[in-house]
């Protein structure tokens, strides 16, 4: 790193209910630079940066800003001392405005004797601003939950602009944004640096940290493995210092070869402002991979196929018999699995433990019948078999599911529809949020689950594993497919330009 | 506290006591089911209160004109020679059958529009409160109906096995001295307790309902029918009031439409959260609202040998369930945080 350091960490050590979350970690944020911040989940990314906003206390270790003692005891603090810390969830309030969430706990005000009011022109004057810094072409007043992800973003930067914030740490920023919302973000995170603030950037998404960084640190298990100037750091070195070996390759070899009999058959399945006039088939053994932007209507027709939606016209068909009911229930008795893309929200039971959430899909065959009784040693058993299938690391089959990492919660999501014994996967972004190891076994996963004779829908919004593990993929835009590869035809520019075809327009 | 108020652990206080313990155990049942899913049920007082009156209507053996002669029922189904099914065999199982319809289909319309149009259970259940506790009372005029069949009356306060203290000097011991044990009511309240516990831990329902509290979302994308066991999780909350109706109408010997009526809210959902039941949905036991229903008679007969007056009691029983819902917060946040 060159040019005095804004912000110097000595030695800061975390630790949470005597497990080291960060231990002597020592660190320089270069004033006017972009320092990239990697680590598989669990590394202790997040203590640190929770440690420099204030919302954690350190065990030991000091820090500089500037030059001066800097020991926050809130985030209020942090953000007075000129930390800004854009959450990977949004510390926004979606039924206020543009201008009353920048604005919220500082509105310019006017006198009136003793009065006190918010002054309304100043507030739009300062919002106008503050927005256009960010370029973000809105009037102040629009209401917040009008705004997609990456707006809502610009307005969290405009906020901390607003504090005169000196550091500025992004959390996984583009997680939600959509390919053009992500690039409008880089560009205003290279103007930051060009008006002399420091950025802190935390993201999986190696190639965004390569192209974005100045300097670049790693962690690993809570220790500082590497610090230095991006130069020093090709991917392939970050991913072997962020998993402590070499990785050869991020994605295992496609093993086995679809087959020509059709699982999962959609025939122009139409729903308004949703979907038009969708057609594909999956076949057995096949790994086919959807690939769009945010909002091309990839998770609106999983929820379609697997009957959480409706759809108006066209069928659905597995190994060709149309699908009965349009329910969950229905769906999942004809043989098709469904992982959510938000693991959390609707993939997990998170204060279950790992066990009840193993079996939960599967628990009418693991009843005795007629009375509907179940046996817990038979569900042990089953989940047991599977946990080690699927080389769950958990403590045991009786702790709670939030204990455990990302990835492996995705495992139990896999193992819990696995026990039904499903012929159809429908994957919507299973890899988003785990780390590199973890995704290599869902990879590995999904190959193996094709080879046993299984389709596999796979859904993603990151396209190099998209061309690294699938059969054919398809590319949605608008509610639409416009555009379907074979493995032999697989270019990364064609596939984003077809992407790209309608959302340019 | 037996060491300071010695009337407390009298063999005479603790039978007493446990009589109050087995209708509101019935009822706490079902409010333990409803909340374990995230929702409330307001309705079980006006449930316990209609399906009393429901009772008394077909199965009063007499009525007395000046009393009931202002019912809109006077005549049809309640004459001076009593209710419905005054004087025919099975008349009581049909009334006892009758309350229990009661319930449950109160039970199905709040489950109905819960589920079905996915509205508050607050706000629904709030609206049967106010359109069955007024029903109940327009219906019989704010009176009671007395002279129930004494095959009905014995389920409140019947018993199987009693004890007398004392020496036996007259050929006939006194009802009042005799102390009862094992009673109707303790086998009902405890036969359904177990039934819904056995439910609950062993069965494909009981695991749906728990999932369902814990995160629907989920629950619902894993195959299980929400809306079904969301309304069924309500029929057995108003069956659950319908028992505690029955044991409490049988043991005051009449037709009340405010037997659940005022503070018996507070007692049904303050055990059911003082025995652990959390009001973040997705964990609780029937086991631990017995312990909830005990411990709240308990309280309620100590405060009442000390002196305290009924509002004192209730200001006191409030302040606990208080100190239980936090008590409930303060364990959720330390879940949370041995995860984090």
């Amino acid at each position: 790193m060159s040019g005095p350091a804004i912000l110097t960490l000595a030695a800061i050590a975390k630790a949470f209910a005597g497990i080291h979350a960060v231990r002597d970690v020592s660190l320089a944020v270069g004033r006017g630079r972009i320092l990239g911040l990697v680590g598989e989940n669990g590394a202790g990314k997040s203590t640190l940066m929770n440690i420099i906003g204030g919302v954690v206390r350190p065990d030991g270790g000091t820090m500089l800003l500037d030059g001066a003692p800097y020991a926050p005891a809130s985030p209020g603090e942090a953000s007075r001392a000129g930390i800004a810390f854009i959450h990977q969830e949004l510390n926004l309030f979606s039924n206020l405005t543009i201008a009353e969430n920048i604005f919220l706990n500082d509105f310019p005000q006017r006198r009136f004797g003793p009065f006190s009011l918010i002054d309304r022109a100043a507030v739009a004057r300062q919002a106008r601003a503050l927005l256009s810094e960010v370029s973000l072409d809105l009037p102040p007043e629009t209401p917040l939950d009008r705004l997609s992800p990456g707006e809502r973003q610009l307005v969290e930067v405009a906020r901390a602009l607003r504090l005169d914030a000196r550091i500025i740490i992004f959390d996984e920023p583009t997680t939600s944004l959509t390919a053009r919302e992500t690039e409008r973000l880089f560009a205003l995170v290279a103007r930051l640096r060009e008006a002399g603030k420091s950025v802190i950037y935390i993201s999986h998404i190696l190639t965004d940290v390569a192209a974005l960084a100045d300097d670049i640190a790693v962690l690993r298990d809570g220790a500082l493995i590497e610090a230095g100037a991006k130069a020093q750091f090709p991917i392939a070195r970050m991913i072997t210092l962020m998993v402590g070996r070499p990785i050869d390759q991020l994605y295992p070899p496609r093993k086995s070869a679809p087959q020509a009999a059709v699982l999962l058959e959609a025939i122009s399945l139409g729903a308004t402002g949703i979907i038009r006039d969708v057609s594909f088939a999956l076949h057995r053994g096949e790994v086919l991979g959807i690939f769009g932007l945010m909002g091309a209507g990839r998770t609106e027709l999983a929820r379609i196929l697997f009957g959480l939606d409706s759809h108006e016209t066209g069928e659905i068909r597995v190994e060709g018999r149309r699908l009965p009911a349009r329910s969950a229930r229905a769906s999942i008795r004809s043989g098709i699995a469904f992982i959510t893309e938000n693991r959390r929200e609707e993939g997990l039971l998170m204060n279950g433990t790992v066990a009840e959430n193993i079996a939960l899909a599967a628990l009418p065959r693991l009843a005795i019948t007629p009375a509907e009784l179940i046996e817990q040693g038979r569900i042990r058993s089953a989940a047991g078999a599977l946990a080690e299938a699927l080389n769950i690391k958990t403590a045991s089959l009786d702790a709670p599911a939030k204990s455990l990492s990302g990835g492996n919660q995705q495992k139990v999501v896999l193992a819990k529809w696995l026990l039904c014994r499903p012929s159809v996967f429908i994957m919507d972004e299973p890899t988003r949020g785990i780390d590199v190891g973890a995704k290599y076994e869902i990879y590995s996963i999904i190959d193996r689950l094709a080879g046993a004779g299984g389709g596999v829908l796979f859904i993603s919004s990151e396209l190099e594993e998209l061309l690294a593990v699938c059969d054919r993929i398809l590319v949605m835009s608008r509610g639409e497919i416009v555009g379907e590869f074979a493995r032999a035809g697989f270019d990364r520019g064609r596939v984003l330009a077809a992407a790209f075809r309608e959302a340019a327009a | 506290m037996a060491a300071i108020f010695p009337d407390l652990a009298t063999p005479r206080n603790i039978s007493n006591q446990l009589s109050n313990v087995w209708p509101l155990l019935a009822v706490a049942t079902g409010q333990t089911l409803v909340i374990i899913i995230l929702g409330i049920d307001l309705s079980q007082g006006a449930i316990m209160g209609f399906a009393s009156v429901a009772g008394g209507f077909v199965m009063a053996t007499a009525a007395d004109p000046n009393l009931l002669g202002g019912s809109p029922l006077w005549g049809t189904v309640l004459t001076e020679g009593g209710g419905w099914l005054a004087g025919r065999s099975g008349s009581v199982l049909i009334g006892v059958g009758l309350m229990l319809v009661v319930g449950g289909l109160v039970g199905l319309i709040n489950g109905y529009f819960i589920a079905r149009f996915r509205m508050p259970a607050f706000m629904v259940t709030l609206v049967s409160l106010m359109l069955f506790s007024s029903a109940g009372i327009w219906l019989t005029q704010s009176q009671n109906i007395v002279n129930l069949p004494p095959e009905f009356t014995q389920l409140g306060s019947g018993d199987l096995v009693s004890f007398y203290f004392g020496e036996k000097v007259e050929a006939t011991i006194k009802r009042r001295d005799i102390l009862s044990f094992l009673t109707y009511p303790m086998v009902i309240a405890l036969a359904l307790a177990v039934a819904v516990e056995i439910m609950l831990r062993f069965s494909v329902l009981g695991r749906y309902i728990y999932a369902i509290g814990m995160n629907a979302k989920t629950a619902a994308i894993s195959g299980v029918p929400v809306r079904r066991v969301i309304m069924v999780v309500f029929v057995l909350s108003g069956l659950c009031a319908a028992v505690a109706s029955i044991l409490y109408s049988a043991r005051l010997g009449g037709g009340r439409p405010t037997i659940g009526a005022g503070a018996a809210l507070l007692d049904i959902i303050g055990a059911t959260v003082i025995g652990g039941t959390s009001l973040s949905g997705g964990r609780g036991k029937i086991v631990w609202t017995l312990i909830g229903v005990v411990f709240f008679v308990l309280l309620g007969n100590t405060l009442n040998y000390m002196g305290l007056s009924a509002f004192y009691i209730d200001v006191v029983k409030g302040g606990i369930i208080l100190a239980a819902a936090a008590l409930d917060v303060a364990r959720n946040q330390l879940l949370a945080g041995q995860a984090a």
